[in-house]
């Protein structure tokens, strides 16, 4: 039992560290500002959440389960509102998003 | 306001339990002493009411949260894919879009909500209408469809 919960919570662990990497990769990828925030969009929700659900499956007291539950919520209720603070200062100082869909089309007539 | 008090405390009360995890007597103590305290402030601060208390959509909101997470995974997914496509398969985009939620709670949720679903983010809120910028624009007409929006008006209905 206990190997089999490790071996779960390996899994976990490694999802999320493989989605974090994704985030990180996708931060230098992509082109401007906004796209970018996207992607460390995926970071901060289903990466940390399955991080924290991996340690969750390591730990059989039910306290340390609670704590963790809070940190979840904690992040899960903070990081939005940090990324609409980081959009908003950054669209009011007059930063334009790189392409709306018809310039999109545009570039990809323009390509072919 | 006696009601929301009175929540607040056992809020209060439970998340002090679960942090301490301790049950002597001194600590259970000092518990009851810092639990009246910030109650005391807060009621003198006079921001014990509906906003910070919101109980009225204790029962609704596992429900929506649940939906919510199954956004949260289907998304990510897709934005993962499209880190791996790579930028020529994106279509960044931005809307404003009107809002059906009335109250500062719904609006806040809705907003959060759009925000924390990877590939769109809330730039602007304003009155009845919602500036959002995403990262496909096949998000963005989703968001138009308003399946969200419609589910924070029914949470807020009480």
């Amino acid at each position: 039992m206990d190997m089999f919960m490790e071996i779960l919570s390996g899994i976990f662990l490694l999802t999320g560290a493989l989605l974090i990497l994704a985030g990180g990769i996708g931060l230098i990828r992509f082109p401007d500002f906004y796209t970018r925030m996207h992607a460390t969009g995926v970071t901060d929700t289903l990466a940390s959440t399955m991080i924290i659900i991996g340690m969750m499956l390591l730990n059989p007291g039910a306290l340390a389960i609670m704590k963790l539950v809070i940190i979840l919520l904690l992040i899960l209720l903070t990081s939005p509102t940090a990324g609409h603070a980081l959009a908003k200062a950054a669209f009011r100082s007059g930063l334009k998003p790189i392409s709306n869909n018809k310039s999109q089309q545009e570039s990809k007539s323009s390509k072919r | 306001m006696m009601r929301y008090t009175l929540s607040i405390t056992i809020a209060l009360v439970l998340f002090w339990l679960m942090n301490s995890g301790m049950f002597t007597p001194i600590i259970l103590m000092l518990g009851v002493v810092s639990v009246a305290l910030v109650v005391f402030i807060a009621r003198r601060m006079d921001v014990v009411d509906y906003e910070s208390v919101p109980f009225h959509l204790a029962f609704r909101l596992p429900r929506y949260y649940g939906w919510l997470m199954k956004e949260i995974v289907l998304s990510n997914i897709k934005v993962v894919k499209h880190i791996v496509l790579g930028k020529a398969y994106i279509s960044p985009s931005m809307a404003t879009i009107k809002i059906c939620a009335k109250t500062d709670m719904g609006k806040v949720i809705l907003a959060n909500s759009i925000t924390l679903t990877p590939g769109t983010v809330a730039i602007e809120l304003e009155d009845d209408e919602i500036t959002v910028h995403a990262l496909l624009h096949e998000d963005l007409e989703a968001l138009k469809a308003g399946e969200m929006d419609r589910r924070v008006c029914q949470l807020e209905k009480s």
